[in-house]
């Protein structure tokens, strides 16, 4: 069986490994925010929520 | 000329350059407006919202304008990169590849509108993912390139946020909302086509039939003064229905005769023609600039009003 060229993976350059991570640090921050807004909504829907059962 | 001045020079991308994607000049146009509405809807019905779920929400505006403004960014990165204005955009300049705009604004479409869902309700969310439909889809892909009344029709894209503001409050979108809606709407013409003058060879050259391409600057000029008319009664609409009071109705004529002032001196040169001197095109961009104040403006009175406890209505709320 004839072996298959291993993909050529091109080698990032100093810069460009820098660039990247700061995008990968700002969408690691971006989904971290989302994930707190979504508790933060989930709360204050559970407090709302306890609220007018409460007055019932 | 060495040809090293001649390759441009390899950019990595930043979040600065994803930032710019979302066009955040004309995002804090639409949070100012949608936050107006969020606000005029309390102040009006006595609904109140959490501020945090307000908040939420007004941030879910934010982002729906953004993500709408990538896709646009997307779809138009082909003239994007032959048109001056735009061709140091995030795409065309080589910072972001082309499919990760149209990734960005897909995935935040869908977070945005997630996210107003889970702070307002389903109308608001609903009415926020068919403006980005209406921006992205509609103006961008249909309309553009396709019409000279591009700006007149898509202009409702840009009108929905008050609508999104009020329904994300109330639930409903009553008739003062569908005015707030109106006065973007009869705004974005007159606003669009002063820019349009300056730019009118740029459009050409990538064949974007803007109305001074197809029709010419004189034409242009008359229907900049035609909408601005038009606009001065819509923007005194609030008065009637008690949206509006006092300070509300002294902004709209002192801003609505201003912006009218404009447009007759517009209507008077010879700025986007052939013959226009550098003082015609000094008066279309003071006429746009102007534009973007009235806007700012006339919805921060509004805000002022109903945020500030200074709403005193001619007629009865």
């Amino acid at each position: 069986m004839p072996e298959t060229p291993d993909p050529v993976v091109p080698q990032l350059e100093g810069e460009a490994i820098r660039a990247r991570n700061r995008r990968n640090l700002w969408l690691g921050l971006a989904l971290a925010g989302f994930v707190l807004l979504v508790m933060v909504m989930t709360f204050i829907r559970l407090n709302t929520a306890a609220g007018v059962s409460d007055r019932m | 000329m060495t040809d090293a001045l001649l390759v441009p020079q390899k950019r990595y991308a930043t979040a600065v350059d994803y930032l710019n994607l979302m066009k955040p000049r004309i995002m804090m146009l639409v949070v100012f407006t949608g936050f107006a509405g969020l606000v005029a809807a309390s102040s009006m019905t006595g609904v109140s919202m959490h501020p945090v779920m307000a908040a939420i929400a007004t941030l879910a505006v934010a982002l729906g304008s953004g993500a709408a403004g990538a896709i646009n960014m997307w779809y138009d990165s082909d003239i994007d990169a032959v048109m001056s204005r735009t061709s140091t955009r995030p795409i065309p300049s080589g910072a972001v590849p082309r499919d990760e705009a149209l990734a960005l604004g897909l995935i935040v479409s869908g977070v945005s509108v997630m996210l107003m869902w889970l702070a307002s309700n389903w109308l608001a969310a609903a009415l926020l993912a068919f403006s980005i439909f209406y921006y992205g889809v509609i103006y961008t892909m249909w309309l553009k390139r396709a019409t000279s009344q591009n700006i007149v029709i898509g202009g409702g894209a840009g009108a929905f946020p008050p609508v999104i503001g009020w329904a994300a409050v109330t639930g409903n979108m009553p008739l003062d909302a569908w005015i707030l809606f109106a006065i973007i709407f009869f705004w974005t013409p007159p606003h669009f086509w002063a820019l349009s003058l300056l730019a009118h060879k740029e459009y050409a050259k990538v064949s974007v039939p803007m109305l001074p391409v197809t029709h010419g600057a004189k034409v242009t000029r008359t229907q900049i003064l035609i909408y601005t008319l038009v606009l001065m009664p819509v923007s005194l609409l609030p008065l009637a229905t008690g949206l509006g009071g006092w300070i509300y109705g002294a902004a709209a004529l002192g801003l609505g005769a201003t912006f009218i002032a404009y447009a007759v001196g517009l209507s008077r040169s010879k700025a986007g023609g052939p013959d226009a001197e550098g003082a015609d095109m000094k008066l279309a961009k003071n006429t746009f600039v102007f534009s973007i104040f009235y806007l700012f403006a006339l919805f921060g009175a509004v805000l002022l009003e109903h945020a500030a406890g200074l709403h005193f209505p001619l007629v009865g709320a």
